[in-house]
């Protein structure tokens, strides 16, 4: 079971902070196929944010294909994400490009804004935070629609209430 | 059943016939099953809404409906704590509790009464007059909480808690609102306390709803803007901030909310009419930035819904 910590003073939005976390944990292995992710009710109990935030960072998360919502069960992992394991060659290779740009005399700040500007030429560069581009107005329509609470019954607490144990915090 | 949980149309209060407005000319819908933050300073009329809406005031003028009806008529499935968290002093916590099951029969929820006040340390044979400020909120809030409210009305209900019981009671109450859907309404003078927890705000000021809507929708409408101004800055010359929106030619399209020129650069909170300049830097205000923004000017054009929508009734 995953655990979200939320940086309120981090300038990034809650739910982007949540699918953060998610994918994080998907690519060290603390997430694997088939396991559940916390309820909505569970997560918000915990953090005290909106329950809509969860379901907006859950959405998303099915969006992108790696979880899924069963209704009435709650919302569980389909897929890992591409992690590459301590001994691969990809790895190995990273590591001797770090050794001679230690030896090239680069440090830390020197070898991450390297890595960062190639990363930029070969990735399409994350949102930092997430959120629409409010000032195209003409993306707007495209704009994630926000939750209803039929989505929050339907998606992760239906089977709350039928929790054996509903009112036990732990 | 309504999907609103509460609607104003018009509402006003005047205390005494010579007395101020406390609230006027008040219109709101707030759908159900949102977190509600309502905001403003202080003596902005946060605490006379809420009171209108328990039912425990009646309007001078307009009206106020709650889960689709008059409050008085829902008050059994509407739980309110005012502002000084108003208990029996002479009674223990236990048979305070004992109070609220017997004041709500077929409703009560003890087990959820009684987490709430052990999860503070409470002695439940201890006196209410014994408890310390935060205490009694935590005995308070139990009390809402074990009623199984459809709406919650909570007046500045984190004031007297310390930041971990704020926590644990905030994830409490968040957790209610995911389970039950249950509606929740909350007054606060600071913003940054309720903005993770609340999807809508009201913004209450000068008596006057300033600003109503889901907090996602009312970011987006507003954009903080930075520019280098031209020779046309009517108050540039000298460089002393430009106060007066609406004043400087180059936002004259837009709405207006806040303004500044500091040397050649010129900053604002516009609701943008159309496109912006391209070569103008901008940026989403965030929660705290648009609240301040609205209370630093008054002047500035209220954004509530244009009409109460006709399913308050």
């Amino acid at each position: 079971m995953v655990e979200y910590r939320i940086d309120r003073h981090s300038g990034v939005a809650t739910y982007v902070q949540i699918v953060q976390q998610t994918k994080q944990a998907l690519r060290l292995g603390v997430l694997q196929a088939g396991d559940k992710l916390p309820t909505a009710r569970e997560v918000v109990e915990a953090t005290a944010i909106n329950p809509n935030t969860v379901l907006k960072a859950y959405r998303e998360l099915e969006r992108d294909g790696l979880v899924e919502a069963r209704r009435g069960v709650g919302t569980f992992v389909r897929r890992g994400l591409n992690t590459t394991p301590a001994d691969s060659p990809l790895r190995t290779e990273l590591d001797a490009w770090a050794v001679r740009a230690r030896e090239a005399a680069l440090d830390r700040d020197d070898v991450a804004a390297l890595f960062t500007a190639v990363l930029d030429e070969h990735f399409a560069a994350p949102d930092p935070n997430g959120r629409t581009d409010l000032h195209s107005r003409t993306d707007r329509a495209d704009a994630p629609v926000r939750p209803s609470r039929t989505d929050l019954h339907d998606m992760h607490d239906r089977h709350d209430r039928h929790d054996p144990n509903p009112g036990d915090p732990s | 059943m309504t999907d609103t949980a509460m609607a104003a149309t018009a509402l006003g209060k005047r205390f005494g016939r010579r007395g101020g407005w406390a609230l006027r000319d008040c219109t709101f819908r707030l759908p159900a099953g949102r977190v509600c933050a309502v905001v403003g300073p202080n003596g902005a009329g946060k605490s006379t809404l809420l009171a209108l809406a328990a039912g425990l005031l009646a309007p001078t003028e307009g009206r106020v409906t709650v889960l689709g009806t008059d409050p008085a008529s829902a008050r059994a499935r509407v739980g309110y704590v005012a502002q000084d968290k108003p208990l029996y002093p002479q009674l223990s916590v236990a048979e305070t509790l004992r109070v609220g099951a017997d004041l709500n029969p077929g409703r009560w929820d003890a087990e959820t009464a009684e987490r709430i006040v052990s999860a503070g340390d409470l002695d439940p044979r201890k006196k209410i007059r014994s408890l310390s400020g935060g205490q009694r909120t935590r005995v308070a809030l139990a009390l809402a909480l074990g009623k199984r409210p459809e709406l919650l009305l909570l007046d500045e209900p984190m004031a007297d808690l310390d930041p971990l019981a704020r926590h644990e009671l905030m994830g409490t109450l968040m957790a209610r609102a995911a389970q039950y859907g249950t509606t929740i309404v909350m007054s606060s003078h600071v913003v940054a306390e309720l903005e993770d927890s609340c999807d809508h705000l009201l913004l209450v000021g000068g008596g006057r709803v300033r600003l109503a809507g889901e907090i996602d929708d009312l970011l987006a409408a507003h954009t903080r803007v930075s520019t280098a101004t031209g020779s046309t800055g009517p108050t540039s010359e000298d460089g002393s901030p430009d106060s007066a929106p609406g004043g400087l030619p180059e936002l004259a399209p837009h709405t207006v909310v806040e303004s500044r020129v500091t040397g050649r650069q010129l900053t604002a909170l516009v609701r943008p009419a159309g496109p912006l300049p391209d070569d103008w830097r901008t940026s989403t205000p965030s929660l705290e930035e648009l609240v301040l923004a609205y209370l630093r000017n008054p002047q500035a054009a209220p954004l509530t819904p244009a009409e109460p929508e006709e399913a308050a009734v």
